[in-house]
């Protein structure tokens, strides 16, 4: 069997070991798989009086409307990168790096159960908020096949880079103790400032520009074309969804995150 | 200089962190099918040298061959060759401990049964329980499972049975004469020195970095080192006489004194003792100096 194929199989066996793990861990469950499920909640029913925009039928946009573009791209941030970087630097402080260091498992098939693993429980995570809102909260969802060939892409691309800068910044925390106070304070504030939180358009336009140095941002932006009225474009900075402009935020960070990646993962803390 | 009989061979190995340094020169051989047993205080630099014999720290200088290849540059068809049971458990994700088992199995070539190593490290009524749920010596049983899960031609084991009951011990000593039998060889560092008796072909004792004796377990320390020692007290002193006939010198004691000699003792030397005199009793006793490698 080549280098290649063992590589690929063995990833494959790595991502079904991970998500049975995944699930398992209560705290990963509820912080990162429910949390925006929990705020989608929250929110349809804090600003259930409240209406967002109207759309060209004259038809009220609720809050629940509104908020599930934002909560499917947190949990894309959620499942990839937040997920990614606690794990990892959990897993390099406990000792399960170094034991997987001293066997024969590929480096490749360890990052590819770690991506594996976002991609599975982040479309998991997208399927519990638009059923939950297409049910519960009554949200129109699209009609037209095109809307969700985008939403496939922007969900795709974004899980992925969200998943390799995860890796990449699982360098970052001294400590597996230390991984959840750095990760999360990073997460939070891109939430509040791309547009998850808070309504994108209300921000000042220095505090939108900063923002779209981030990838959240963009992924935000991508999920709103696909589910808001297209009315709604008016409210986006240039009033375009710039969909061009998301696939070519997302790749930059996709390959900063990669060189990163290369850069800065050991399986170990190797003493020179 | 270094030949490929030798499954390890070690020639001068340094490793220094900044001024001090944790190896000064060490060298030994083990050959294929030996067990060979590194004992020394914490902190004498054993954890070092097997570390960097796994391949996970650097030396400073020397030369070091494992299974024929440079372990800084083994490759993962080098590591399939090898089992690892590191000195620490560490925690590990939420997994069963078959889970983990047959995840291991799957990484090798070649791999054992995965009921079987269950059954050889006593395990089965725990098989499908989350390995975080076990107490500490079953978390050690399954370092040892996922150590020889790859039919592994070297076993390294660090501190391998810290943490078990003397049951367990003796399971443990029975499934690594198993290994032996079947032709591992293995690399084991204990601080149970009736652990290395049990198991070991040859020793090398390590003190403050450097190797202070190699033989094998019953010439450790050389002839001199295992002479009985007769003791008695006569009048208020201690009175000691090193003999290898120690009943002829008990004998001609009664004859003389025309009694019962007073506290007569007739010591021979354990692999402890002579232990102690080679490392020196100050280290031994000592538990606390920085282990390098932890």
């Amino acid at each position: 069997m080549s280098g290649v194929t063992r590589a690929l199989r063995l990833g494959a066996l790595r991502i079904g070991y991970e998500v049975r793990a995944y699930f398992r861990q209560g705290d990963t469950v509820f912080f990162t798989f429910l949390f925006p499920v929990v705020m989608l909640t929250i929110f349809s029913v804090s600003f259930s009086e409240a209406s967002f925009g109207q759309t060209a039928d004259g038809d009220d946009i609720t809050a629940a409307w509104f908020f599930l573009p934002a909560m499917l791209a947190a949990g894309v941030l959620l499942s990839g990168l937040q997920n990614l970087a606690i794990d990892i630097a959990l897993e390099k402080s406990n000792g399960t790096l170094k034991r997987l260091a001293g066997s024969p498992l590929p480096i490749v098939s360890y990052f590819i159960g770690k991506i594996g693993q976002s991609l599975v429980t982040g479309t998991a995570q997208a399927l519990v908020l638009l059923l939950l809102g297409f049910t519960v909260f009554q949200v129109p969802l699209p009609e037209e096949p095109e809307r969700w060939l985008d939403f496939a892409w922007i969900f795709l691309l974004g899980v992925i880079t969200s998943a390799i800068l995860g890796i990449a910044l699982s360098a970052v925390p001294r400590s597996g103790a230390s991984a959840t106070a750095v990760v999360i304070p990073i997460t939070l504030v891109l939430q509040f400032i791309s547009g998850v939180y808070l309504r994108f358009s209300d921000l000042p336009e220095w505090l939108q520009n900063v923002a779209a140095v981030f990838p959240l941002k963009w992924m935000a932006q991508g999920m709103r074309s696909v589910f808001l009225p297209d009315e709604l474009v008016a409210l986006e900075q240039n009033e375009s969804w710039d969909l061009p402009g998301i696939a070519i935020a997302l790749l930059i960070w996709l390959v900063a995150g990669l060189i990163l990646t290369r850069l800065t993962f050991r399986w170990i803390r190797r003493d020179s | 200089m270094i030949t490929t009989e030798n499954v390890v061979a070690v020639r001068n190995l340094r490793k220094e962190y900044g001024e001090n340094a944790a190896l000064d020169g060490v060298s030994f051989d083990i050959h294929r099918g030996e067990t060979f047993a590194l004992l020394g205080p914490n902190g004498a630099g054993k954890s070092t040298a097997i570390e960097i014999l796994e391949g996970y720290r650097r030396r400073s200088s020397g030369e070091v061959s494992v299974l024929g290849r440079d372990p800084e540059k083994g490759g993962l068809d080098w590591k399939a060759r090898l089992g690892i049971v590191l000195q620490s458990s560490g925690e590990t994700g939420a997994v069963t401990v078959r889970e983990q088992l047959s995840h291991f199995a799957a990484l090798y070539p070649n791999p054992r049964d995965v009921d079987e190593v269950i059954a050889a490290v006593g395990l089965e009524a725990k098989a499908g329980s989350l390995i975080r749920k076990l107490s500490g010596g079953q978390r050690r049983r399954v370092d040892v499972a996922v150590g020889i899960i790859g039919r592994p031609e070297l076993l390294f084991l660090d501190e391998p049975t810290t943490g078990f009951d003397p049951e367990a011990r003796r399971d443990f000593w029975a499934l690594i004469r198993r290994l032996q039998g079947e032709g591992t060889t293995i690399l084991l560092t204990t601080h149970y020195l009736d652990e290395a008796a049990q198991l070991g072909d040859r020793a090398g004792v390590i003190a403050k970095g450097r190797m202070v004796a190699l033989a094998p377990i019953d010439e450790l320390g050389g002839a001199d080192a295992r002479v009985p020692v007769v003791r008695w007290l006569e009048g208020a002193a201690l009175r000691e006489e090193r003999t290898q006939r120690p009943g002829e010198l008990v004998a001609a004691l009664v004859a003389r004194l025309g009694a019962e000699p007073d506290g007569l003792e007739v010591i021979r030397p354990s692999l402890e003792d002579v232990y102690l005199s080679l490392v020196g009793r100050e280290h031994a006793d000592d538990l606390s100096p920085v282990e390098v490698a932890s």
